[in-house]
């Protein structure tokens, strides 16, 4: 079967014109705390959720908004939650990490690796309540080397249980680069617990498509669990605001705040030799760098752009769908601002 | 006299520490950038990075302290302690009682904690009556710049574990990593005082277990720790004004508690109002009534503390937490009854 790409293109589009909004929000300060966005993981949210059904289960992360949404969820009632409105998904009380909807049986969790077990205790439920029923464990490569991620696939392995792991893999665990912070590679670890695992390109909806359809096929049909390796970016890093994201975009201004602290502390008596100083800074360093080279930066990281090069075939029918989405999401953003202070 | 900043004055103590001391050694998440500044002075070999592995490097921080190194092991957040509490609760806690006496393990987790900015129920607990629960465990909780870094001496030099919480809203890099983030846009209701102070020259230890009257006051005595000694403190200069006189006590230790400095503040006062932004009930605030009543002191006793999941919204927040408005009405019902 071959994915339908203009529906695909219609989740992911209305999944990142909801998020700008949100990142608007949040900068015009209508939004006060941490802002974690799935800006760069469209393809892959889009390629699974698009496969879910009546009675499947989704265990999110702290990037739930787009998938929840994906999957039905009003984006009114998001961003009125995203705005702490009582009228919002959860009454103003969970916020983007703490997204909870029991109609879609989705729930969001903000501790790194929680939605391997959530997403397993899903899928358990089902095979008693809903035979057949697959659970959807998203999260980011860093929640790989989180305890309750690796037991919860040994649990899913053991039980047979229908577990789909997405793992959103965009190479960072917040500041550090995860190849130095993992040992191995992780699919060969899910393979070490019996799950198949497939490396899928993450910016490429029809690929993670397929690779979402088998998966989930075969956990509807008692095969047991699997593991899909999807590589994406995040444009904003970990999240809105981060430092090293605002240096790379504003080297004058944020190097100077961080540069001279440093340099004092780099030559103030007292503690390691020249050489480890010197190793100290290096590291600093590397981080700033790795983020300026970064597939972060580069325009052909972006799932929407690809999509929209590939659907440009039929340019009026392309502009349509972008006008339609547009207005939805704008006239969204009008209904979950009545009656806010500006 | 210096002035520092909250966060600035637990590196600068951290860092007299480590130069004097070469088995301290600093470890967690990010902790490399976020202790940039300790990274460029003492080396990658002392201040590491860990994957996001909280049960394996809290765990290992323990064992690495009962080894001989001084670990302070750093932990995103306190909430996130639920991830690798067996570290704590059967581990740490324990050493020392198991060995009898023998062996103990020196760690130090630091952790910051808090609410009032806005990241919902799972980013913003206190949680240091549940840490202070458990027997073996050191708690301290500073709410000055000036407490901050010298219980962090303290704390590195004590011979058991000890849990360092730095509240979030006076902490000048917390609040911009996790809430600011470059912006301007956004207010929070940061207690001035506690974001900055006045520090020593050259950091000494404060001792553990000794809690500071704040603010002298015979009708009622306040008794808190870390930003809701602030909050105290606020209400008892607005009760000034009502003809209501307010004592505020800073424990800075949640455990041990400072219990004849307690008893002698309420046995002056007759009249206990806790301020606690932790949980309600089973915690700090009802241990407080226990320390008075089991030393036959008489008072009459209310309490403000957090009742529920801390919710999302800020407005809602607001409410939940100890703030000034509820501070002062619970004050005048305690002075009435």
């Amino acid at each position: 079967m071959l994915p339908d790409l203009w529906s695909l293109y219609a989740l992911m589009l209305r999944s990142r014109l909801l998020e700008e909004a949100i990142a608007k929000l949040w900068h015009d300060g209508l939004i006060s705390g941490e802002m974690h966005l799935g800006t760069g993981e469209e393809a892959i949210n889009a390629g699974v959720v698009a496969h879910l059904r009546e009675g499947d289960a989704m265990a999110l992360d702290h990037r739930g908004t787009a998938p929840l949404m994906m999957r039905g969820a009003d984006p009114v009632l998001i961003l009125r939650e995203v705005l702490g409105r009582p009228e919002g998904l959860c009454g103003g009380k969970g916020g983007h990490m703490h997204l909870f909807s029991k109609e879609h049986l989705s729930a969001s969790s903000g501790i790194v690796g929680a939605s391997g077990p959530t997403a397993a205790g899903f899928a358990l439920a089902g095979q008693y309540l809903c035979p057949g029923a697959v659970a959807v464990a998203f999260f980011g490569e860093g929640a790989m080397n989180q305890g309750m991620m690796l037991e919860s696939m040994n649990l899913a392995s053991a039980w047979k249980l229908p577990v789909v792991f997405v793992c959103k893999d965009d190479g960072w665990a917040i500041t550090a680069t995860s190849k130095t912070m993992t040992g191995g590679d992780i699919k060969e670890r899910a393979r070490g617990f019996g799950i198949p695992a497939t490396d899928v390109n993450g910016l490429d909806v029809s690929e993670v498509w397929k690779a979402a359809g088998s998966a989930i096929e075969s956990a509807r049909s008692g095969q047991g669990p699997s593991f899909l390796q999807a590589r994406c970016v995040h444009f904003e890093g970990h999240f809105l605001g981060f430092q090293l994201i605002r240096l790379v975009r504003n080297p004058l201004k944020e190097m100077s705040k961080i540069s001279i602290p440093l340099i004092r502390s780099f030559l103030r008596p007292g503690g390691a030799g020249w050489r480890a100083r010197w190793a100290g800074m290096k590291t600093v360093l590397k981080a700033t760098l790795s983020t300026w080279r970064d597939p972060r930066r580069d325009q052909d990281s972006d799932p929407i752009r690809r999509m929209r090069i590939a659907l440009q075939s039929d340019p009026s029918r392309l502009k349509e769908l972008e006008d339609k989405m547009g207005k939805d999401i704008h006239d969204a953003l009008a209904s979950a601002l009545e009656g806010v202070p500006s | 006299m210096r002035t520092m900043l909250f966060t600035q004055a637990i590196d600068e103590a951290i860092a007299q520490a480590m130069a004097e001391d070469p088995r301290i050694v600093l470890f967690g998440e990010d902790t490399p950038l976020l202790r940039r500044e300790l990274l460029v002075r003492f080396g990658p070999r002392r201040v590491r990075g860990a994957p996001i592995s909280e049960s394996a490097f809290l765990g290992a921080g323990v064992a690495a302290a009962m080894a001989g190194l001084r670990p302070v092991v750093e932990i995103y957040m306190a909430d996130f302690l639920g991830v690798c509490m067996d570290a704590l609760l059967n581990h740490a806690a324990k050493v020392e009682a198991f060995s009898g006496g023998k062996w103990t393990a020196p760690v130090v987790v630091r952790a910051p904690c808090g609410g009032g900015y806005g990241d919902g129920g799972q980013h913003e607990q206190s949680l240091w009556g549940w840490l202070a629960h458990i027997p073996g465990l050191t708690v301290l909780v500073p709410s000055t710049p000036a407490d901050a870094g010298g219980l962090m001496l303290a704390a590195l030099r004590h011979d058991g574990p000890v849990i360092f919480l730095e509240h979030k809203l006076l902490s000048e890099a917390w609040l911009e990593f996790l809430g600011l983030g470059g912006r301007r846009t956004v207010k929070y209701d940061v207690p001035p005082e506690g974001a900055k102070g006045p520090v020593p020259k050259t950091w000494e230890p404060l001792p553990i277990g000794k809690a500071v009257l704040r603010r002298a006051g015979h009708d009622m005595t306040f008794v808190s720790v870390g930003v809701g000694v602030h909050r105290a403190i606020e209400a008892a200069d607005a009760l000034e004004k009502e003809g209501i006189s307010a004592g505020v006590m800073d424990l800075r230790t949640v455990s041990p508690l400072d219990k004849p400095a307690i008893c002698e503040a309420v046995a002056k006062t007759g009249r206990l109002l806790v301020v606690d932004e932790d949980y309600e009930a089973f915690g700090l605030s009802g241990e407080l009534s226990a320390v008075v009543a089991e030393a036959g002191i008489s008072c009459k006793y209310a309490r403000i503390c957090t009742r529920t999941t801390i919710p999302y919204a800020r407005y809602l927040e607001d409410r939940c937490l100890p703030h000034k408005p509820g501070i002062m009405e619970s004050a005048r019902r305690l002075m009435k009854s």
